[in-house]
């Protein structure tokens, strides 16, 4: 699903973001990925939903090969990708059920499908009972399955979840992740960019770990770098 | 649940932002105020100049004794001249008892003479779109080409004078209409681009989520006409009140002021939707490059 093959990304002020960075992402995995402001998790998933493309090396998501996704099939590719980021990202003016169908109304879906296809992916995160309210009126939490379920509602290939429980409380955070668990277990791809390595340690997932935009640890290949 | 259209969608932005909504109308109609404002002086004094033009005539005398057939066909042929409006014959009677009656400072002098000193003349004046100096001067020298013509006079240094005036009033009107129109599309786009900023979080929202650019375009471009359309209706209601105070006081002078015709305020209308949606244009297409 996702496949990055000795990618290097130099920002135009000269920053390096990445350095020779290769691993491969199969179906239905889920996978964390580690390491402190800088070390270039963001510069990953920023290349996942090519905001940027890769100075060198080879990106491919989903099928599109980032370097050369035209300004026509962007769209498409991040149709087929789920987004949660830590600060939410809902528009505030609009209810939790219009946050959620906005998702599908920008991909063109027909309007008759939506309420539907918005009220199951409002049970599926739990939050049925509040489409109406605004995202003002909920907790950190809510606000982020908010998010999660707009992310969810176009059933997209990948999830991409830049640490989405980074402003959550312990409680809020088992409950999010327990979410994504569930997601995964349903054949979505999830990456989770995070920086709570008690949450890692637990689980057991893959872990790529980042320093200096550099892979310094992969849980998913052994020491010779084939697949585990 | 509402479904989110683009239409819907800037009208929303009226409602939950006001303040910045308000302030975009009133730039955009204060800028196109003063391009109108401008527009009616220009106007107005291109209307004062084509009525001072309506006196540019050429006068040729004719030779005492010059037969009436041939002054009969004389007017025709000069009637013919493609710039001449109209062709009067003015004999020497008709030119003494005009002198009597205007020129009454001379009225004495008039009075007590035995022969009549005034030749009769051909009174020409020309359309509209000839009376400059250039036309003017042809048709003096075509009609100086008649035999029976002693002279011909159409106050030269007048019409050039006034040639002068309207080719500068048009220079300074096109550099000042441009000034203006820069300076307000300028106003428009910035204010424009803070609206753009304002929703700078709702643009990157839509972007992850795989909306189109054209899809993230539309309720701008539908928000920038609507501002341009009220502006514009703003700025024809700001000038005809200024318009009316004006012409309260200046009606003493004797002096009367047109106001914008239907076409005039369409086209203020039209302008103001253009750079509504020019702004809006350049403004989000900038911040979708750069997000």
């Amino acid at each position: 699903m996702i496949r990055f093959n000795h990618v290097s990304k130099t920002y135009p002020n000269g920053v390096v973001g990445l350095k020779d960075v290769s691993f491969q992402i199969p179906k239905g995995q889920f996978v964390f990925l580690t390491g402190h402001s800088g070390a270039g998790k963001s510069s990953i998933l920023s290349l996942v939903l090519a905001e940027q493309k890769p100075t060198e090396g080879d990106v491919r998501v989903s099928g599109y090969q980032i370097a050369k996704l035209t300004a026509h099939e962007i769209p498409r590719l991040r149709r087929r990708l789920g987004i949660v980021f830590q600060d939410f990202r809902l528009l505030e003016y609009h209810t939790v059920e219009e946050n959620v169908a906005f998702a599908l109304e920008v991909t063109g879906a027909r309007r008759e499908t939506i309420p539907n296809r918005v009220m199951r992916a409002l049970t599926q995160v739990g939050l049925a009972s509040k489409a109406r309210a605004y995202p003002k009126e909920l907790s950190g939490g809510e606000q982020q399955r908010v998010a999660i379920a707009r992310a969810l509602v176009n059933d997209p290939h990948i999830l991409i979840a830049d640490e989405p429980t980074g402003n959550l409380d312990e409680r809020a955070t088992r409950g999010v992740f327990q979410l994504l668990q569930e997601i995964n277990a349903g054949g979505t791809v999830v990456v989770m960019a995070t920086h709570n390595m008690e949450l890692v340690r637990d689980t057991g997932y893959r872990t790529i770990e980042l320093r200096g935009g550099r892979i310094v640890f992969d849980s998913g290949v052994d020491e010779e770098g084939a697949a585990r | 649940m509402k479904h989110r259209t683009p239409i819907r969608e800037a009208v929303m932005t009226f409602k939950r932002t006001p303040l910045l909504s308000g302030l975009s109308i009133a730039s955009i109609g204060f800028s196109l105020f003063t391009i109108g404002l401008f527009a009616l002086v220009a106007i107005n004094f291109r209307k004062a100049l084509a009525t001072l033009a309506e006196r540019v005539e050429v006068v040729a005398f004719v030779l005492r004794g010059t037969p009436t057939e041939t002054i009969s066909q004389a007017a025709q042929d000069i009637s013919a001249f493609p710039e001449v409006l109209e062709t009067k014959f003015v004999n020497a009677d008709e030119a003494l008892s005009r002198a009597r009656r205007e020129l009454v400072e001379f009225k004495e002098a008039y009075r007590d003479l035995e022969v009549n000193p005034l030749p009769a003349s051909f009174e020409v004046r020309l359309r509209p779109e000839f009376r400059d100096a250039e036309h003017a001067q042809a048709v003096a020298e075509r009609l100086r080409g008649f035999p029976f013509v002693e002279d011909v006079r159409y106050g030269r240094d007048w019409v050039e004078r006034l040639d002068r005036l309207r080719n500068m009033a048009a220079a300074v009107g096109a550099v000042i209409g441009l000034a203006f129109a820069a300076v307000a599309i300028v106003i428009i786009g910035v204010t424009i681009r803070i609206t753009v900023l304002q929703r700078a979080k709702e643009i990157s929202i839509m972007r992850l989520v795989g909306a189109t650019n054209g899809y993230i375009r539309g309720p701008f471009l539908i928000e920038g006409a609507i501002k341009g359309v009220a502006g514009g209706l703003l700025a024809i209601l700001m000038c005809w009140i200024t318009f009316t105070l004006f012409k309260r006081t200046a009606s003493d002078t004797g002096a009367t002021l047109v106001f914008f015709g239907a076409l005039q305020m369409l086209l203020i209308v039209v302008f103001g939707t253009t750079i509504g949606l020019g702004g809006s244009v350049l403004s989000v297409g900038r911040h979708l490059r750069n997000v």
